[in-house]
Order: structure tokens, then C-alpha cells, then sequence
């Protein structure tokens, strides 16, 4: 089967991981989200059933943090730092050459196609690489709008030669 | 050692109370607060309750947890400056509306900016308008109205153990909403309204049906009749300002004002109180000479109703049957009334005055109508009748009373004492237990079910046989009750259920109270009622009696159970389900395997993994479409597979496949 099947597998893993202790819904939901790449209504409220806690609790807690998410995100999560550091080295350049590549309008994070989504963050913690962002995991240091559009454009290409 | 404060300069002794809040208020001094009820845990939020501390500083008064010798200020100037910041900013983002609002007269924040003096708003309004929730018949929710005290999220969970509405999201953005923003209708509200009432602005107010009612009074062709529960009698004067002894004046100056309103016949809910003890007492002897379901629950709350129907379905046999005196009273009016009032039946416009914001739920069930046609038309609140009473300007201090109508007007103590949490217990006990007066009072033979607790138990002999009794108030309570029951750690008979804390005087259609001293008050009144009764027990009630012998036969007769009692459903408490399959199929068959608690307990997941790999092996993979659902609410029956609509109970991986493979040959 599928891999809806064995993401909802991964859920019903975790819980029984867990215990199914209500006390541990927050680290429940990170790999929840880790699995899916946002949190579904419909595993929440799985999550809630099973846990025995009312889905408004649930919705709470998911809604509080930031980290959380309930809007299901692109295939590649790019997260650009534009703390102080980054700040004053030009982060929002960054940001907005991020955007135009991908065409993003005001509010927009992820882009239609689902490939990526992008986040700014208060601050990596990598001051000293500023400005800073975070493809997939990666760090990438000292970056610009022309590098980072390479990036971007870099990343397409796989894309495309992966179909 | 005397433990003491100083407030204000005065020596203040104390002993057991909780926090410096409760100190200073015994003190006379109303500190303001939104969210601090003696009812629910502290939390802290609304800050207006600050003092200062001498060597602390400024502490909330809720939260402040008492030392001897402390010294307190409550009135500084800084404090007081403090108050109106917090009351500014919270106006600042508040819908202003005063004028149109359900709440205004009892909004703590208008009272508190009029207390407070506050006659200028210093901050720029940045009020976004959200939209109103009127999804349900009981409630309506206005965003834009709340102050983020979290006092109805906090009672939801608390003392109702539901948590249909729960705080969303952080910061400015923060709300208070059912689960995923959802309308109140989808969550699991049991419309009980104790939200509203303990919400301090308009952000949640039972839904008005009044104007309604008013243009079936002005229709000419109508009939409209009208009947008062009992515990709106104990109440209603708050509003007037006007606090009778025993709730006789204040049910007699009612009917005067319905009358005048234009009511063509004022009754009253003790009446069909006095029948639903008749019937359900008849009920659970019935239930106990047969061995039947036992213990026997009470029906007469709907949000009790409601909460069983949600959470424990595997307990529906074990409510009565019995409808509530409202349903009782709406069928009874509809079968005799047209004749007597000599009016068509689609002239006859039912209404019903409650305590209460689920018995507007209640009316729209649809065991509750016959033909299509509704048993009760409007459900109004005391608060709601109130208004009615200013609006057409009666001074009700001053107003004569008058009697009731006939033949639903007449009743018995035990009818009465039904809005006081232990009455119906109180009442079935004057039914069932035929014992001697003794020269006892009849009105106190069974007081000892009386009392302030959430959860009283009582034992009594009936024949020889040790009748264990729950009364419980707050659906908590109940929850515990339940648990305890399944779990076979205790047992009872006769189980008494009131979703509002003290019964239905409590309820949430009364006019708003805070105080619990209003609670006690509205409960003396209806005893008080009972003893200047005539009659005390229900089955006396001579026209009852009538009633049976002219249309109904006998308590518990197949014609009685017609009209007098119900069904109930289990109720879907989560509609979502989570798609397994990667495509959506065409020509297929869907399968649902329940993955509620208590399927998953018995191996859901086993039974789903096998059928995953029955589906794939087989050559059905492109023609089953799989899924997890979140309760099959059969769950006494576990674990369940719904196959193409069709629900397998206690099913295996093998019957599953059969149930699929017998599908797939339909084909």
C-alpha cells in the first residue's frame, strides 16, 4: 500500500511510542508533523480521540506554536534568518529575491506547485555566517540574492531531472 | 496562632479562605476580575484584581496565596490607574456595541468602565469584526465581544469535562473557538450555556427567541399557549429587584404578564414535572420488578442527554425513556389543546419558558415531532421572558398575581422542587416509597437527598430490597459516575443527572448570577414552594390522573409511551476520517476500519494491516478504497469495519475480507 497508509501507521507508531499519554502531545505532534510535513485536521483530531483530550485542546496547542503547522507545506522548506545579525547585513534582500524567484505574492509561503515553502526565522543561532538561511537542513552562509537564486535554480534542475 | 492582614490600615483576620482575593472580598471591597470564579481554577489573566503587596508589590489578588501579617493596599493611585490602562485596552479591542448587545445591563466590562470612571478611551480602536456564530438553536458566539478571560473554556473542561472551546492561536492573534475554528454546531457543546453565563461580556449569549414569539402573538389566526418551568419562578424577580418568599408571587405575577402579553393560555411545567415522575417512578419499578437496565438514569437534562449520547452510548439504555417535563408538556398540548381551544392544530403556537439554553436544542430534536409538525415551537429563556416584561413596560414588583390555566396548570410540590438539583431523585423517592408519614412532613420525608455537593449519594429500603441513589450536578461529576460504573467500583439503582451546577435554578437561561449566595437562594425558594403546596406527591396531582384516564390510560400503557417518551441516538462525535489509499478509486468499495479508543484498544491496527495486505495481494487493489474513521460509535461492539456502508461488528481480519470479497462479486 501506499504512502498515506504508512504515514498513518508512522501516527498510530508514535502513540503507542508515547504511551498514549496525554502529556506528551507536543513531542506527538512534532513527529506527526515530521511524518506528513504539517499537522492534517483529520490526525488531529485521530490524535485527540486517542489520547482521550478534547480536538479544541489539541487545535490549541498546534496553533500556539510556531513550529507547528496546519496548512501543509512545499517539498523543500527554506528558512531564512533575518535576525539581528542578518538583519543589518541585508536579509531582507534576500527574502524578497526569494520571493520574486518563486513568485510569491504578500502572504504567500508556499508555492503552487507544492516544491517549497519559505519561512523567516528570528535567528539560526549563526550569527557569524550572516546573512544566513536553511534549505532542507543545510546551512547556507553568507549569502546574497544572486547566490541564493543559483541555489534555488540548482534545485529546479533536480527536479526536473528526477521526473 | 491568629493569622491576620492589614487592608487598607484595617486588621483583617483570616482562616481558611483560598486566596487574598477571597480575604479582601470578605472584606466588602469588590475588587474587580473577569476571570476569577470561586467555581473554577485561578488563572490569573485579566489582572484587574491587582494589589499592592507591601516588600511585593503589585500582585494579583487571585493568585496570591495568603501569609499572615501581609500588609495590602487595593486603592493607590497607581493602582487605580493600572485598572483603567487594562480596562482602556481591553475597549480598545471590543466591539462597542453596546446598545444592540445581548449582554448589555449585565456586561462586567460596561459595569466595570462605568465603575471605573473611565470616560475617554485613550488607545485608537483596532477592533477587526469577526463573524457571529449562530449555528446552534442554543447559543450565539461573538468573537469581536471577548476579553480573553478564559472563563468558558475553563468551566467547558472543568466542570463539564467537554472542552468544546478552547483558546487558538498566541499573542494578538489569540481566540477562544470550538476545535479548528469549527462553527459551535460541529463541536461537541452540549449547549448547557454555562459559558455564557460565566462569560463577563457578549461574546457568548444565549440566542434570543423573542421576537419570534411576538409575531405569533400578533397573528390572529394563532393560538398561542405558553408554560413556565419551575425554577423561572425562582429566579425572574432578580431582575425586577423583586425577591419573594417562596416563588408563589412571582409564578402568579408571571401568569398576569404573559396573559396581558396575549397568551391565550399561561401553564405550567409542574404540571408535566408531576407526570414525568409518575412515569419514569412507574419506569424504574418496572425496571427493577423485570430485571431490567439498571441503574436507571434520569432524562430530564438535555445536555445530560446529549453528553450520553456523545460519549457513552454503551449507557443509552440505561436513561429513561421518559421525554423531559418540556416534551411531555409539548405532545400533551398538542393532542388536547386544539380542541379545547377549538383552533385548527396548524394554528397551535407552543412555547415553553426555561431556565435553560439546551432545552432549545432540546425542542428541535426530531424525536420530538410528530408528522413533521414540532411539539414545541419557541423555547424562551427566564431571561428572555424578563425582556419580554420590560418590553411591553409591566411594573412587575407591582403587578397583581394570577392563577395559572387549567388542565396544565396544577401541580404538586413534587413538580416544583424539580429545578433544584435532588428534586426529581426527591420526587420519584414520593412515588416509589410507600412508607407511612410517621407524622413526618410529607414535603421533608425525603430531604436527606437535599444538599449543596456536586455528588451525594443516598441509600434507602424499598420493599426489602437496599436502593442505592446518585444525585450529581455538573457533567464532570457524571463522567465519574460513569467511569466508576463500568469499572464496577461502585453500584447504584437511581442515578439523578443535571448538567448545571445546583440543577436548573443554575441553568443558564436564569438571569446571570455570580455569586453563589443567588444559587442558594433560588433553591430555598422552590422548598419553600413545595411546603405551601397542598399536595406533595406527584401521582396525587388529580388532574394528571384525568389525563391519564381520558387519553393516555395508564402509566407506562402503550398509549403513554407515545406520548410521553423518546429515543435516543448515538451521536457522531467526530465526523473525520483519514484517507488511507494514495488515489481515490473509481468502481470501489470503501472500507472504514474504526480506529476510535476503544476499537484501537481491541486491534484495529492488526486487522487494518491485514486487510492492507489482503487488498494488495488480491486482485482487488484498484477497487477497495481504505480509510480510518474515527469511531464507528459502536463500540460496546468493537472492534468495527464498516464494508460498502455496512458495519461488520466484532469483526477479524477474516470477516472483513469476506464482507469485501462478497462486495466485489456485486459487481
Amino acid at each position: 500500500m501506499g504512502a498515506n497508509y504508512e504515514k498513518f501507521e508512522t501516527v498510530c507508531r508514535v502513540l503507542e511510542e508515547n504511551k498514549f499519554d496525554k502529556s506528551k502531545l507536543i513531542p506527538i505532534l512534532q513527529a506527526v508533523q515530521e511524518e506528513y510535513r504539517y499537522l492534517p485536521q483529520e490526525v488531529l483530531t485521530f490524535i485527540s480521540s486517542s489520547l482521550n483530550i478534547s480536538p479544541a485542546k489539541v487545535y490549541g496547542v498546534a496553533t500556539f506554536f510556531a513550529h507547528f503547522t496546519l496548512i501543509p507545506k512545499g517539498k523543500h522548506i527554506i528558512r531564512i534568518c533575518d535576525g539581528t545579525a542578518c538583519h543589518v547585513k541585508k536579509s531582507a534582500a534576500i527574502i524578497n529575491a526569494v520571493k520574486k524567484k518563486l513568485k510569491l505574492k504578500e502572504n504567500e509561503i508556499t508555492t503552487k506547485d507544492m516544491l517549497f515553502t519559505i519561512e523567516t526565522v528570528a535567528c539560526l543561532g549563526a550569527c557569524g555566517l550572516a546573512p544566513v538561511l536553511v534549505i532542507d537542513g543545510e546551512v547556507h552562509g553568507q549569502m546574497s540574492p544572486e547566490k541564493v537564486v543559483d541555489l534555488i535554480d540548482n534545485m529546479l534542475k533536480q527536479e526536473v531531472a528526477k521526473q | 496562632m491568629e493569622k491576620y492582614l492589614t487592608i487598607n490600615g484595617r486588621k483583617v483576620l483570616f482562616d481558611k479562605e483560598k486566596n487574598l482575593l477571597e480575604v479582601i472580598r470578605k472584606e466588602n471591597i469588590e475588587l474587580p476580575t473577569f476571570c476569577y470564579h470561586s467555581e473554577l481554577s485561578v488563572y490569573g489573566s485579566c489582572r484587574l484584581c491587582m494589589v499592592e503587596v507591601e516588600g511585593k508589590g503589585m500582585l494579583s489578588a487571585c493568585s496570591t496565596p495568603l501569609e499572615s501579617e501581609m500588609i495590602i493596599r487595593t486603592n493607590t493611585e497607581q493602582i487605580i490607574e493600572m485598572r483603567k490602562i487594562i480596562v482602556e485596552l481591553l475597549l480598545a479591542n471590543h466591539d462597542r456595541e453596546c446598545t444592540t448587545c445581548a449582554k448589555s445591563g449585565t456586561c462586567q466590562l460596561q459595569t466595570l468602565a462605568r465603575r471605573l470612571g473611565i470616560d475617554e478611551i485613550r488607545f485608537r480602536n483596532v477592533i477587526h469584526k469577526k463573524p457571529k456564530d449562530v449555528s446552534t438553536y442554543a447559543l450565539v458566539r461573538e468573537p469581536s465581544k471577548c476579553v480573553l478571560c478564559g472563563d468558558c473554556v475553563r468551566f467547558c473542561d472543568e466542570i463539564q469535562s467537554v472542552g468544546a472551546l478552547g483558546f487558538a492561536n498566541r499573542g494578538p492573534n489569540s481566540i477562544v473557538c470550538p476545535s479548528f475554528g469549527k462553527n459551535l454546531e460541529l463541536s461537541e457543546c452540549v449547549y448547557c450555556g454555562q459559558c455564557s453565563r460565566v462569560c463577563p461580556t457578549g461574546a457568548i449569549a444565549p440566542k434570543s427567541e423573542v421576537s419570534a414569539v411576538w409575531k405569533a402573538l400578533s397573528d390572529t389566526k394563532k393560538k398561542v399557549i405558553i408554560s413556565i418551568a419551575p425554577a423561572v419562578r425562582a429566579a425572574i424577580g432578580e431582575v425586577f429587584g423583586f425577591v419573594g418568599e417562596n416563588g408563589t408571587e412571582a409564578a402568579g405575577k408571571i401568569a398576569t404578564a404573559l396573559k396581558s402579553m396575549g397568551f391565550s393560555k399561561v401553564f405550567d411545567i409542574s404540571f408535566s414535572a408531576d407526570m414525568t415522575i409518575v412515569e419514569e417512578a412507574n419506569e424504574f419499578l418496572e425496571r427493577i420488578k423485570n430485571n431490567g437496565t439498571i441503574p436507571m438514569f434520569t432524562s430530564c437534562c438535555p445536555a445530560w442527554v446529549k453528553f450520553v449520547e456523545q460519549y457513552y452510548p454503551e449507557f443509552l439504555p440505561n436513561l429513561s425513556t421518559c421525554r423531559s417535563p418540556q416534551g411531555m408538556y409539548g405532545s400533551v398540548a398538542r393532542r388536547i389543546m386544539p380542541e379545547i381551544l377549538e383552533v385548527p392544530k396548524e394554528n397551535l403556537v407552543v412555547v415553553s419558558v426555561m431556565p435553560c439554553t439546551a432545552k432549545k436544542y432540546e425542542a428541535r430534536r426530531s424525536q420530538l415531532a410528530k408528522d413533521g409538525v414540532v411539539d414545541i415551537d419557541y423555547v424562551l429563556t427566564t431571561q428572555e421572558l424578563a425582556l419580554m416584561i420590560e418590553e411591553i413596560g409591566l411594573r412587575f414588583g407591582d403587578i397583581k398575581p394570577s392563577a395559572f390555566d387549567m388542565p396544565l396548570g396544577f401541580k404538586t410540590g413534587g413538580g416544583v422542587i424539580f429545578g433544584n438539583s435532588g428534586g426529581v431523585t426527591e420526587a420519584v423517592l414520593r412515588y416509589v416509597v410507600n412508607t407511612k408519614s410517621d407524622g413526618v412532613d410529607d414535603a421533608e420525608r425525603f430531604s436527606f437527598v437535599r444538599g449543596e455537593n456536586g455528588l451525594r449519594e443516598a441509600k434507602i429500603n424499598l420493599d426489602g430490597r437496599e436502593l442505592r441513589i446518585a444525585v450529581v450536578y455538573g457533567l464532570k461529576n457524571a463522567r465519574k459516575v460513569l467511569r466508576d460504573i463500568k469499572t464496577d467500583k461502585t453500584r447504584y439503582d437511581f442515578i439523578e443527572v443535571m448538567a448545571c451546577p445546583g440543577g436548573c435554578i443554575g441553568g443558564a437561561g436564569q438571569p446571570v448570577y455570580t455569586d453563589l449566595v443567588a444559587r442558594r437562594r433560588r433553591t430555598k425558594v422552590l422548598y419553600e414552594n413545595d411546603k405551601i403546596m397542598e399536595l406533595h406527591n406527584p401521582q396525587d396531582n388529580p388532574y394528571v390522573q384525568k389525563l391519564y384516564k381520558e387519553h393516555l390510560d395508564k402509566p407506562g400503557s402503550r398509549k403513554a409511551h407515545e406520548y410521553l417518551h423518546t429515543s435516543y441516538k448515538c451521536k457522531k462525535r467526530f465526523k473525520e476520517t483519514v484517507e488511507l489509499s494514495d488515489f481515490a478509486h473509481d468502481s470501489n468499495v470503501k472500507v472504514n476500519v474504526c480506529f476510535g479508543s476503544s476499537c484501537m484498544a481491541k486491534g484495529s491496527k492488526e486487522i487494518l494491516k491485514h486487510i492492507v495486505n489482503f487488498v494488495e495481494s488480491e486482485k482487488c487493489k484498484n477497487k477497495v478504497d481504505i480509510a480510518a474513521s474515527i469511531c464507528l460509535e459502536k463500540c460496546s461492539n468493537g472492534p468495527n469495519t464498516k464494508v460498502a456502508g455496512k458495519t461488520v461488528e466484532r469483526c477479524t481480519s477474516e470477516t472483513v475480507e469476506k464482507a469485501i470479497l462478497d462486495e466485489l462479486k456485486k459487481d
